[in-house]
């Protein structure tokens, strides 16, 4: 565990400034403003002190004096984590991989590319557009989150049923680690001899090493997409649905849903021509030669329809297709826009509790009087509910917690996660001890540990001290018992 | 179908007040894999730790003990229309769920289908100190805690016993079909890896005795017309070839001869070596006999972007795994005894130094 560190700011900011442009070196608090939080806003914290390195040798070269000195080192991508996992640490430093921008090298024919941990996700697949390849994982964020932001997070997006999280894209990642040695995990090859430890760096949200280059897989560009809009005037049926398709041997390169609030919210904002009648609207979309989607978009249609659709639509063209997109790609914008503020939820369920989960959060909505929006990476389980609140009213915010805690609660007691791919960070530190026991949270801190010994890393996140665990579960069970008896005499 | 994971722990108590040492057998089909076993362990059978936990077909997910022949599960799945995607390679009836994660084991889909690494969701382990931990889950996605299940591939059973794995599973191809011509190792990489570069449903792509195989599967028209514009002939049975390729018991593994497994780039030019090759993968895995010195292979394999392995026969007392960096054999170390900090699992299997 980490030590108050024993240096001060200004001892520190001149060590790097021995070996970083002094410029890079920030710290004054004008400057490191902009670094006091992530895309959870409502977490903020200011650092000591903001460095901005650009090779990884300087980069070794800080974790080196960090380690020395006992100082927290947070890494930071592009800052549009939803967990608060890139908030600072009061007494510690923000590392910004901001300047480790530039795409090394993509072999067209090995179908791979080597990044620095600063590129942005959308600039891979755009780079690598002149060779008929892209990179799969494609997060609503990807015009600005950073790859290595990606791999801290194992991010997914809309096409992940078929191709794949983070996790499933990388080859290789070099890494400092806490005691500034430079390894690469990984190799060109699928695999590696001995414990998949790409695997456990991946999605470990900055708590195991500094990743300072990527080796990514790069996939050939479907020859055709199409993307067929089905409306349904009830969740379940929408989710049956979902079922449906699966079942019928169809795997849809993305497959989401998005409920009666959030398909108003994306079409006044968008104008994609969505059912605004409906209750739930699915967007199936379905990649591949152009025989295999012909042949599939029927079956779809067919079997939406079959399963009680009340409007189906297919592209007919890529501006139709993108448009469609569109309005999902931007409903957390377009919910931005019916209220203050929003809260954005990540929890992951089995798909046959859909139907249970949604009226189980209608309610909940009521009890908490705040509006939630969902959408819904309906193809891998994964819920984004989006409270909507007003962080000027007092008690909101605080109100908006509570509920959205309670809405993990819920998918873990069906048997789902906390977070599917936002992370936990510092936001959903407290869901974790209702995921996990105290015997295998432990095992979480021993694994960062043989990363860590002196536990610098992002220290705070991710994985709650167990003294706080047993707190947090009395308080929840008390809760609970307090609303079965409410429910018993309501 | 049994639960023994209270035995199971029972056994790991005891070995650990004991100071004995415990070799982790699921179907004892792999033995030879990694280095010889410690002869002075007991053994901690997971070969009864069995049974299909949960599945439904429509989650696309199914869970079992790590106890369960692949057999078994593979039966399950195909009366719904299911399979294994990363095609796990199995030895008669016995090869169980548990050890082809431990072993890391994918069959000729792997490049494009993932491997069993890529499948799986969540696991439940044993650790050293017998504490039975549940990690990850059975849906799609989780990102809760690190990556400790995925992290057993390969690990060869030296991090705990897994007694759960939940995967994911994937419906079956309409159809397939195996285009096969001559050709000669030169040109076989760079004809592969352009195949693998279009959009085409291509699920297999495999070199031996100078012919080139090529999967097509997937939905029927797309794999009638890609077989049209292509080149190769259509292999009668040629499903045949990609389950003898899968299992190993096409004739290139029969023998006594060490069997090298090279996992490099997979356009990497081959190695000059004298001896039979296997290219699988798409270039990405390629096997080679010969009785040959690790430390020459390894340089050849580093050369191609990757890594080597000493798979079957050959000395196995010596390491059979491609060397670790010192600052990777430091976190291993320190990784395994987290997990396990007596030292108490399949001690030196996978490395002499683990
Ligand atoms: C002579 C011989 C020839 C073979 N030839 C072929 C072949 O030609 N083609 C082929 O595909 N396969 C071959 N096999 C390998 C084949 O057996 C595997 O494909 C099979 O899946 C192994 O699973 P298992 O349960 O038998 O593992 P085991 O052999 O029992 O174990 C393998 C490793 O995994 C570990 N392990 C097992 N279970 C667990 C668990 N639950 N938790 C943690 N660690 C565990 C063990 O400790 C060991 O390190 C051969 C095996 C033999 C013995
Ligand atoms: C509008 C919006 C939509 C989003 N949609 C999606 C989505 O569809 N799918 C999805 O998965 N996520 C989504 N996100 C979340 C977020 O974009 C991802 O988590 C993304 O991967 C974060 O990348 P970043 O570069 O912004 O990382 P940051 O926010 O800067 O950092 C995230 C975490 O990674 C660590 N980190 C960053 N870089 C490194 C590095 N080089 N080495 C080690 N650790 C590092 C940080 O310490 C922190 O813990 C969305 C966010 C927004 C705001």
């Amino acid at each position: 565990m980490t030590t108050t560190p024993k240096i001060s700011r200004a001892e520190l900011a001149e060590q790097f400034r021995a070996f970083i442009d002094p410029d890079f070196v920030i710290t004054d608090d004008e400057t490191m403003k902009p670094y006091e939080c992530d895309g959870m806003s409502m977490y903020c914290e200011m650092p000591m002190l903001v460095v901005l390195p650009e090779t990884a040798e300087q980069v070794q070269r800080v974790m080196r004096i960090c380690n020395e000195h006992h100082v927290p080192v947070v890494a930071r991508g592009a800052g549009t984590g939803l967990s608060a996992g890139a908030m600072p640490h009061k007494e510690g430093v923000v590392l910004s991989l901001a300047k480790f921008n530039r795409i090394l090298d993509i072999d067209p024919l090995a179908r791979t590319a080597r990044l620095q941990p600063g590129v942005r996700n959308l600039a891979i697949s755009e780079e690598a557009a002149e060779f008929g390849l892209y990179y799969g994982p494609d997060p609503s964020s990807q015009i600005a989150c950073t790859i290595g932001g990606n791999v801290a997070e194992n991010s997914g997006g809309v096409h992940c049923l078929k191709y794949g999280l983070t996790v499933h894209n990388i080859l290789s990642v070099e890494m400092i680690t806490a005691e500034g040695e430079r390894v690469t995990i990984g190799s060109d090859a699928l695999d590696v001899c001995g414990m998949d430890l790409l695997a456990l760096m991946t999605g470990s949200e900055g708590l195991l090493g500094i990743v300072t280059e990527v080796k990514v897989k790069l996939l050939p560009k479907p020859e055709v997409a199409q993307v067929v809009m089905a409306g349904f005037d009830s969740v379940q049926k929408a989710g049956d649905a979902v079922g449906g398709i699966i079942s019928h041997g169809i795997i849809p390169g993305g497959l989401e849903m998005m409920d009666g609030h959030a398909i108003i919210a994306a079409d006044d904002f968008a104008q994609a021509g969505y059912p605004r009648e409906a209750k739930a609207l699915l967007l199936c979309e379905v990649d591949g030669t152009e025989e295999e989607v012909h042949e599939h978009i029927a079956q779809a249609e067919a079997l939406f329809r079959e399963l009680g659709a009340t409007s189906v639509k297919t592209s007919q063209s890529e501006e139709e297709r993108a448009l469609l997109w569109k309005g999902r790609k931007s409903a957390f914008p377009a919910v931005g826009r019916i209220s203050p503020d929003y809260y954005c939820m990540d929890g992951t369920i089995p798909r046959r509790y859909l139907a249970h989960v949604l009226l189980e959060m209608e309610k909940m909505s009521e009890e908490f009087g705040l509006r939630v929006a969902n959408v819904f990476h309906a193809g891998d389980g994964n819920l984004h509910p989006l409270i909507l609140f007003d962080a000027n009213v007092p008690g909101e915010f605080e109100r908006t917690e509570a509920f959205g805690g309670r809405i993990l609660n819920l998918c873990v007691e069906v048997g789902g996660c906390i977070t599917g791919e936002h992370g936990v960070g510092v936001e959903k530190i407290r869901q974790m001890a209702v995921q996990f026991n105290d015997e295998e949270l432990q095992q979480f801190h021993d694994v960062k540990a043989a990363f860590d010994p002196s536990g610098i890393l992002n220290p705070g996140k991710g994985v709650p001290a167990l003294r706080f665990c047993q707190e947090y579960r009395s308080l929840e069970h008390k809760q609970h018992e307090h609303e079965t008896v409410e429910a018993a005499h309501g | 179908m049994a639960d023994i994971a209270d035995k199971l722990k029972e056994q790991i108590l005891q070995a650990r007040q004991s100071g004995r040492k415990l070799n982790i057998e699921g179907g004892g089909t792999k033995t030879f894999m990694g280095r010889a076993a410690d002869t002075d362990a007991d053994t901690l059978k997971m070969a009864e730790h069995t049974g299909i936990v949960e599945y439904h077909p429509v989650e696309l997910v199914l869970t079992a003990r790590a106890g369960t022949p692949l057999a078994e599960i593979e039966a399950t799945l195909a009366e719904e229309g299911q399979c294994l995607h990363f095609e796990p390679p199995r030895f008669g009836d016995a090869s169980t769920l548990g050890g082809t994660l431990a072993c890391n084991l994918s069959g000729p889909a792997r490049p494009w289908s993932g491997s069993v690494r890529d499948q799986v969701l969540g696991i439940r382990l044993l650790n050293g100190k017998g504490e039975h931990l549940r990690f990850g889950g059975q849906v799609m996605k989780n990102v809760a805690g690190y990556d400790t299940s995925r992290l057993q591939a390969g690990a060869m059973g030296t991090l705990g016993a897994i007694t759960e794995i939940s995967l994911k599973v994937m419906p079956k191809p309409a159809m397939s079909l195996t285009l096969v011509q001559d050709m000669a190792l030169e040109d076989v990489i760079q004809y592969m890896n352009s195949r693998a570069k279009e959009s085409k449903p291509i699920t297999g792509a495999a070199w031996v005795d100078g012919k080139v195989y090529l999967r097509l599967a997937g939905a029927k028209s797309a794999v009638e017309a890609t077989a049209e514009k292509w080149s190769g002939e259509v292999m009668e049975q040629g499903d045949d070839f990609w389950r003898q390729l899968q299992h190993m018991q096409h004739e290139f593994f029969a023998g006594e001869q060490p069997l090298w497994r090279f996992s490099v780039g997979s356009t990497a030019t081959n190695p000059d070596l004298d001896g039979p090759w296997l290219i699988d993968w798409a270039g990405s895995q390629r096997w080679y006999r010969s009785e040959a010195d690790i430390a020459q292979l390894e340089t050849l394999a580093q050369r191609a972007g990757g890594q080597v392995s000493l798979f079957r026969g050959g000395d196995r007392t010596d390491e059979v795994m491609h060397h670790q960096p010192r600052a990777l054999k430091e976190i291993q170390r320190r990784l395994k005894a987290s997990f396990d900090p007596d030292g108490i699992f399949n001690p030196g299997r996978l490395y002499s130094w683990l």
